[in-house]
């Protein structure tokens, strides 16, 4: 009997890295006491988080148990179906009741542009490894157009924002590739240089929204408000905070999106700066565990995808508190393990169980 | 090339040819590590300019937003603009905007919903329908604002709630506006109504990057007027910023920006014509479309039957919802935009013209109809409506006595896509231009049409291919052949006005409600068909021998005015060799009834298309309708009440389409 209870507990944990389970629980917990305050106590809201983080946390075993050369056999097709659901949502997304990003599968409403952010980096990782040895220029030229045509379609959805971010995790493949630096830092200087140029190309709102992201005054209904409200809260958190539910910015009702893309503004007043520091930290143990991963990963498609991710996981987090607290234009993007909302959850735990895949199989496969 | 893009490592592996596989495999481990430790540092660095930037906002500037969130009483309220006010030509009012009190939840700071509703109800009238209307935008929505439970309180409602107000933590009493629509199902198709914002409606806010002007708005546009001119009606929304207190509710207003109410509409339309137009159609489904030939104002819109815009406003319940969606006579759909219906025989005096214009006809040349048509070596006997045929037929007897067999010989005679090229002139099978949403294009055959239509895989070359036999149908207005009501009526307006064309529209003039400054919806003549004057007049007076002597005389007894009209009558069902009987076929297999009409005949003011569904004859059905519209246009009078339908004499019962 006992035998059998630890042969069970051996099923269950042996693919798990110990670690990054315990940093991203954490991570999670202070995304549900934040949660808790940012609805005013809303016990089916923490409910319905909880439940997403039961089925996340199965689907991340899942994913765990997965051995990476399986996963890499699903890169192809499974980047194809992306694209075709994405070329779906293009020619039939509009005679669904809602916005154009979403598929509906009969059974359910899907949004493809979520399972583009596994699909692309697989899909390069799978690449580089297939030419690995012999990787000319030319490969990284084949998969800049598997990166373009995807954020090309998710462009023009239009959601520019998840447009970029899956761009990032298509290049943060081919710069662990060894993407040349001369492109990188060519490309950059393309990109800065072009800038003023492309200002007076500029429609009058993306000015707008521009200049709104200088002076946010400039905007009092829209996200100029958010930021300044935000920067507000955040500010006077203090280095101690107000004290979990006593945020005056939070529940005045100043602070719009405060339990989704600004739940770090609410945690931010109410813990103040020793909070978000930890926070800060726990995010650092994540993304420095993953690159740990990434660096004992056996093969180079498991180390290009774990490398991805990781760096994913970094942006996430980066890009949402710099937009609140106003270092960074305000887009949508959750604060990974911590917003409100299922579907982030789940490719977030799921990315997780990939990692744990890669730790777990790293001495299993011969190099 | 090759060199410059991936120098490092292709210089590594080219010049290292004796290390072998594992010492490149080295290499490429040593890069790799490289470059993650490159992104390592990019991590912290970024993190610890996020901290630098914490650090900053939470130690330095701390005592700056201390003073700003102790002072942020002050909170930035949207205030919704008073939406424009639809009125008629002669300012009778379509819809309107008023304000009333709603009761409204904030679920998140509500801990049980259902007891709080029901305690709610001991001082409200909250009823089954309430509460599940209630439960569907709970479900909807996804943000935590404030869902309205009851709209339209009375005064003593609002007064009991404020006396137990400090019972109820999170529900409110807001004044909001509301619309409403007069006169109900009278012109609804046109104006349409309003609805609560839903997700499509957000994306398409986002399109405008209105979505900050669209703050504190509940309701936007769906159908007709409402719909496409929502941004004229729409108006700017204020912003009000007040104190609140320490339990968020406002004490005192600092600053206010007014909202700028919305444009309001005056349309084309005038009332008086609409209703006597509705009344005239009595239970009868069907489209009529009246149209001022000289400036393309729409005078009368019917679609029969319509419903009641007022009932979508709050959002429609399921009962009644199912009601108009599955009901067999389609109110929800709007007939001279979106339905597309066979003309019959009212295409004849186009056709006719088109004849004369090619020099294929001249006004005195006849043909013999035996009450047939054959085509030269077929078997196949194209019928005429009338058993033994009109005899001898020029221009004026094809049209006044709508022969068929002289439109089977000239329909034989001519090359479909020239019939194209003419009749797209007058606007058929094109979309008019008006100006509300979801015309349908109709069809206006041709070779190319053809082809595209039948292109599909399931389709055959055969199948793709224009027959002559193609061409006789759709001579007499069958076949392949569908026009919306709008596109008769906007081609019989053409002819009334010599050829000139006007795009027709719904929106008169719109007036800014701040300045008091009134733009007119321009008048734009499109084009005009060129068209010889001596052709005009053979046409125009075949179309006045129709009412006066013709198949439309029944309907025509003592006008004390000249009209020029066509009956037509558009088949549905073919009956396979039988004698169409009005009364055996069912309902809706019944012949479409047609009348296109313009009066005064020297003068236009009026031009006009009428369509009853399954109502038979278009001399029966259709022709009464208009008679009752241009008397009242022309005389100023009509008899209230539906349209009464003329007995057809036995003797001229054949001819009667």
């Amino acid at each position: 009997m006992l035998n059998l209870v630890g042969h069970v507990w051996t099923v269950l944990t042996r693919r798990i890295d110990t670690f990054l389970l315990v940093v991203s629980l954490a991570i999670v917990g202070v995304g549900l006491i934040t949660l808790f305050s940012a609805t005013d106590q809303s016990l089916p809201r923490l409910s319905n988080q909880a439940a997403s983080l039961a089925f996340s946390l199965l689907l991340m075993w899942i994913f765990a148990n997965i051995p990476p050369q399986t996963l890499a056999r699903a890169a192809v097709p499974l980047y194809l179906v992306a694209i075709v659901m994405l070329v779906g949502v293009a020619l039939f997304g509009t005679v669904v009741n809602g916005s154009r990003r979403w598929l509906n599968l009969g059974f359910a409403r899907f949004q493809p542009s979520e399972l583009m952010k596994v699909a692309l980096p697989l899909m390069l990782a799978w690449y580089f490894q297939k030419f690995e040895g012999r990787i000319s220029w030319t490969d990284f030229a084949i998969a800049a157009v598997l990166i373009v045509v995807p954020v090309y379609l998710i462009k023009r959805q239009p959601d520019l924002g998840t447009a970029l971010l899956i761009a990032a995790s298509g290049f943060y493949v081919l710069f662990l590739a060894g993407l040349s630096w001369k492109i990188i830092v060519g490309l950059t200087a393309l990109g800065a240089g072009a800038a003023p140029l492309i200002w007076p190309h500029l429609h009058d709102y993306q000015r707008e929204r521009i200049l709104t992201f200088i002076d946010p005054t400039r905007d009092p209904l829209g996200t100029g408000y958010h930021s300044s409200q935000a920067s507000i809260a955040l500010g006077s958190g203090g280095v101690v905070g107000k004290g979990w539910l006593n945020g005056t910015q939070t529940h005045l009702d100043f602070l719009p999106e405060r339990h989704t893309d600004f739940i770090f503004a609410v945690f931010g007043e109410e813990f103040g700066l020793l909070g978000a520091a930890l926070l800060l930290f726990l995010y650092l143990l994540l993304v420095g565990r993953g690159m740990m991963i990434t660096l004992g990963a056996s093969t180079l498609f498991s180390r290009l995808l774990a490398g991805a991710i990781t760096l994913m996981l970094f942006t996430y987090a980066f890009v949402n508190m710099g937009m609140v607290s106003g270092v960074l234009p305000v887009v949508g993007v959750p604060l990974p393990l911590i917003s409100y909302g299922g579907t982030a959850m789940v490719s977030l735990f799921i990315g997780i169980g990939i990692l744990m895949s890669v730790q777990a199989y790293r001495k299993l496969v011969a190099t | 090339m090759a060199r410059l893009l991936f120098s490092s490592r292709r210089r590594r592996y080219d010049d290292g040819g004796g290390f072998g596989a594992l010492r490149n495999a080295e290499q490429a481990q040593f890069l790799f590590k490289r470059r993650l430790a490159i992104a390592g540092v990019v991590v912290l660095v970024a993190f610890g300019a996020l901290f630098g930037r914490f650090v900053y906002l939470q130690v330095f500037q701390h005592r700056h937003y201390q003073t700003l969130a102790e002072t942020n009483r002050i909170a930035i309220v949207p205030i919704v603009p008073n939406r424009g006010v639809i009125t008629d030509r002669n300012g009778v009012v379509l819809a309107q905007s008023y304000s009333a009190y709603t009761l409204e939840i904030q679920p998140s700071r509500v801990k049980n919903l259902e007891e709080t509703i029901d305690r709610l109800a001991a001082i409200v009238d909250v009823q089954p329908r309430d509460r599940k209307r209630f439960r569907k935008l709970l479900d909807e929505t996804k943000n935590l604002e404030s869902l309205p439970l009851r709209t339209r309180l009375t005064d003593d409602e609002v007064a009991r709630f404020a006396v137990n107000r400090y019972r109820f933590p999170g529900v409110e009493i807001k004044a909001r506006l509301f619309r409403q629509y007069p006169l109900g199902e009278v012109a609804s198709h046109v104006v349409g109504y309003i609805g609560r914002i839903n997700d499509r409606d957000v994306a398409r806010i986002e399109e405008w990057d209105e979505t900050a002007n669209y703050k504190g708005s509940d309701y936007i546009g769906k159908v007709g007027v409402e719909l496409a001119y929502e941004r004229e009606l729409h108006g700017t929304t204020g912003v009000e910023q007040v104190e609140v207190d320490s339990g968020g509710r406002a004490v005192r207003t600092l600053s206010r920006t007014p909202p700028v109410a919305g444009n309001d509409l005056k349309l084309s339309l005038d009332m008086r014509i609409q209703q006597v137009a509705e009344e005239a159609f009595g239970a009868r489904r069907g489209g009529l479309v009246a149209i001022d030939p000289t400036n393309g104002d729409v005078l009368a819109f019917v679609s029969k039957p319509g419903f009641d815009p007022n009932l979508f406003v709050e959002g429609i319940d399921s009962a009644n919802w199912e009601l108009l969606n599955d009901s067999p006579d389609k109110p929800l759909l709007n007939r001279p935009l979106r339905g597309a219906y066979p003309p019959g025989s009212t295409i004849k005096p186009f056709l006719a013209l088109g004849a004369l214009t090619s020099g294929k006809r001249t006004p005195t040349q006849v043909i013999h109809d035996p009450g047939f048509f054959q085509l030269p070596g077929a078997a196949h006997r194209f019928n005429d409506d009338k058993p033994g045929g009109h005899g001898v037929v020029d221009m004026y007897k094809s049209i006044v006595a709508s022969c068929d067999t002289y439109y089977y010989i000239l329909a034989s005679e001519t090359d479909i896509d020239d019939t194209w090229r003419f009749m797209s002139q007058l606007g058929f099978g094109q979309k008019t231009g008006i100006d509300i949403e979801g015309e349908l294009t109709g069809v206006l055959p041709s070779r190319e049409w053809k082809r595209q239509r039948f292109a599909g895989p399931n389709y055959r070359e055969e199948h793709r291919k224009w027959y002559l036999g193609d061409s006789i149908s759709a001579g007499i207005g069958q076949g392949y052949n569908a026009f919306t009501p709008i596109q008769l009526a906007h081609a019989i307006a053409i002819i009334a006005n010599d050829g000139v064309s006007f795009r027709p529209h719904l929106v008169k003039s719109i007036r800014s409600l701040g300045s008091g400054e009134v733009r007119e919806i321009a008048r734009e003549s499109t084009h005009t068909v060129p068209l010889k004057p001596e052709h005009l007049a053979v046409i125009k007076n075949a179309l006045v021998g129709v009412p006066k002597e013709g198949t439309a005389a029944a309907a025509f007894v003592k006008v004390p005015y000249v009209s020029g009209g066509k009956t037509g009558t558009a088949q549905l069902y073919s009956l396979k060799g039988e004698k169409y009987i009005h009364q055996k076929v069912d309902e809706r297999l019944r012949d479409h009834a047609w009348y296109v009409a313009y009066a005064p005949a020297d003068k236009p003011k009026i031009a006009l298309a009428v369509l009853v569904e399954n109502g038979g004859f278009g001399a029966q059905a259709a022709a009464p309708i208009a008679r009752k519209v241009l008397d009242y246009v022309l005389t100023g009078q009509t008899q209230a009440g539906p349209a009464a339908m003329p007995a057809i004499p036995p003797s001229t019962e054949d001819e009667s389409d």
